[in-house]
């Protein structure tokens, strides 16, 4: 029982992350009806601004974070009005190449300028997890659990309270009638580029310093992403939340009763066993954004 | 015109061990014409059916993985306390297995995947073959885990009156990778040219439309990925037997990455586009290595996929055909003015 219910702890600390990860590329992947391959690029990107600012600036770990996620917001903007904006009517297999293409490229950039040797980040916690009874949790993953919820929040917020994003929900039904009402939809697409990216950023950057940092972490979180996406239905954030906690609990489970060699097989027998049985998303009630 | 040029293209292929000695060179031929095979099986699927496939390597990995594990036999443990015991066959078994288990995946996955199309489609295939990758890192049993089936025997033919031929040489397995790629081009040409081909296309160009005059898309997709999985599985039997070692890194996504940068370039939905983008990017690294550091090499090649689709988005060969489609018309076009006619001739 005690394993269990340590298993369910680990289970909210990855889910947060994961639903971070989930909700910026559900918005992507919702409004521009682009693959964006890129995500887990993103990913890699935020842990390593971490690693940069606290290690090599010598900057405070705390303020890292929110220099990760402005970090991510403008590489995602910059990788939109590049590559995106130009492309803008092509057809998804095209995007999608493309976002490949920039994917390899950005990868092998890591690899080229970071090194393959993977690296840690040292935090400002005290190393004693903190006990609760039967289970036990570090202190990191509380502030990372902490952290994401409030991005999630935030992001929640942004999308249903703010003129910002009730003009991406209209966008997302239908661009056409949202251009006509004054909507300026390039901006909108640029905006949640961005913010999807800057999403991404920070899951890195909160993930990073809880394992190790290397120039492919980024493959399986966009793997993951992809899979919380699919489970949560297209645009949907509730959705996505759901799904980055679903993807998580199995990944701990898998890992504590099966085998750990196949945890991260988990996510691509979700997406398998959803697209055969709820190819909609298992929250697909209305599939819209918020 | 076009039989001709394939001709040639063949006989040029089949002459360059006359003149090239330098093994290092060799290899690298002989792993680029393993790579287009799977290219032009992925292009099958992309280039005229319309379906990306981004797990392809699944299939050219599970074809290496048959064929080794036919030839060097195994003994693994499964649920329940049973046991397959398998005794060594020869290769050339293990090669046909290949195609027929990689076949037999690409049904599983076309049934699977043909529900959903587009990116969900993408997505699947991608799933598809990390799971495969995960259980062969994992059943170590069977596929020996991250320590590499290692040993692999090389093909053996029984050749009438000759005896049996093992193909150990870079010579012997050159001709041995051109004999099939020059298979499967066929095979494919055979295909796309005739009523399921046409039936493909349709199915490309307008799905509604299609399905209205009585193509049944289910049969007519599923049928195509099992042949494009079959002839990617022989790809993968053919790599497992010339390089002798083959681990779980052989479903590295960046391999189905490097087939789809081949298809892409050369021009999807052509049969030369494969060849072409796959001797461009099979002998790069070549050229590139004493320049580049295989870092930079990568990032060149995301760029070059990235220009490629702004530039040339059909790829090179149809992007040419049409050139020089337009150039013949043009000049026919403009025949009947007397004086141009003249200038022409003058030209020519």
């Amino acid at each position: 029982m005690s394993e269990f219910l340590q298993h369910l702890i680990n289970m909210l600390v990855l889910g947060g992350t994961y639903a971070l990860l989930g909700i910026g590329l559900t918005l992507i992947f919702g409004i521009m009806n682009v693959v964006n391959f890129t995500h887990g690029v993103l990913y890699t990107f935020g842990a390593y601004i971490m690693f940069i600012v606290v290690h090599q600036l010598g900057v405070n770990f705390f303020l890292a974070l929110p220099l990760a996620v402005v970090a991510g917001w403008l590489l995602g903007a910059a990788i939109e009005l590049i590559l995106l904006r130009p492309l803008r009517g092509s057809d998804i297999d095209t995007t999608m190449l493309v976002m490949i293409g920039a994917w390899i490229a950005m990868q092998s950039g890591a690899l080229w300028i970071w090194g393959g040797v993977a690296k840690s980040v040292t935090t400002p916690f005290p190393e004693a997890p903190l006990v609760l009874g039967p289970v036990s949790v570090s202190w990191l993953r509380l502030f990372v659990l902490a952290a994401a919820a409030m991005l999630i929040v935030v992001t929640y917020l942004l999308i249903n309270r703010t003129k910002l994003g009730c003009a991406m929900r209209a966008t997302f039904q239908d661009h056409d009638t949202a251009s006509l009402m004054g909507v300026n939809v390039d901006m909108i697409y640029t905006s949640t580029f961005a913010i999807g990216s800057s999403l991404a950023a920070a899951a890195g950057a909160l993930l990073g310093p809880v394992y190790v940092i290397f120039p492919q972490m980024g493959d399986l979180a966009a793997v993951k992403a992809f899979a919380i996406v699919i489970l949560g239905g297209l645009g949907n954030i509730t959705g996505a939340v759901i799904g980055g906690f679903i993807l998580a609990l199995a990944e701990e489970l898998g890992a504590g009763y099966v085998s750990s060699g196949y945890r991260d097989a988990m996510g691509f027998l979700i997406i398998i066993a959803v697209l055969i049985f709820k190819p909609t998303g298992l929250f697909a009630r209305s599939e819209r954004v918020g | 015109m076009r039989t001709v040029v394939a001709i040639l293209t063949v006989v040029a292929f089949a002459s360059v061990p006359l003149w090239l000695r330098d093994p290092y060179l060799m290899n690298a031929l002989i792993t680029t014409g393993i790579f287009i095979i799977g290219a032009m099986s992925l292009n099958l699927l992309l280039g005229f059916t319309g379906q990306l496939s981004l797990g392809h390597i699944a299939f050219f990995g599970i074809g290496a993985y048959v064929s080794a594990l036919t030839s060097l036999g195994f003994d693994a443990g499964l649920p329940f306390g049973f046991r397959i015991v398998h005794e060594p066959w020869p290769p050339i078994i293990g090669f046909v297995l290949a195609i027929v288990v990689a076949g037999l995946c690409g049904y599983l996955v076309g049934l699977l995947s043909f529900r959903v199309r587009g990116a969900y489609f993408v997505i699947v295939t991608i799933s598809f073959a990390e799971v495969v990758r995960l259980v062969a890192l994992n059943w170590v049993e069977l596929t020996q885990g991250p320590l590499a089936l290692t040993n692999i025997p090389s093909i053996t033919i029984g050749m009438p009156g000759l005896g049996d031929l093992t193909l150990r040489t870079k010579l012997q397995n050159y001709y041995l990778v051109l004999a099939v790629a020059v298979i499967a081009y066929v095979l494919i040409s055979r295909l796309v040219h005739s009523h399921f081909g046409r039936a493909m296309r349709g199915l490309m160009e307008n799905e509604t439309l299609a399905v209205s005059v009585g193509i049944d898309v289910t049969k007519t997709l599923t049928l195509a990925a099992v042949i494009s999985a079959g002839i990617a599985g022989a790809a993968g039997s053919l790599y497992a037997h010339y390089i002798r070692i083959i681990d779980p890194e052989v479903f590295a996504f960046i391999n189905t990455v490097t087939m789809v940068i081949m298809v892409i370039t050369g021009g999807k939905g052509s049969l030369a586009g494969p060849v072409v983008g796959g001797m461009i990017f099979g002998l790069l690294p070549v050229f590139l290595r004493p320049v580049m550091a295989p870092e930079a090499q990568w990032i060149a090649y995301g760029g070059v996929l990235i220009v490629i689709l702004f530039v040339l988005p059909r790829g090179i060969v149809p992007s040419l055909a049409q050139r020089f489609a337009k150039r013949r018309s043009r000049v026919e076009a403009v025949a009947p003015v007397a004086f141009v006619k003249r200038d022409a001739k003058e030209h020519a």
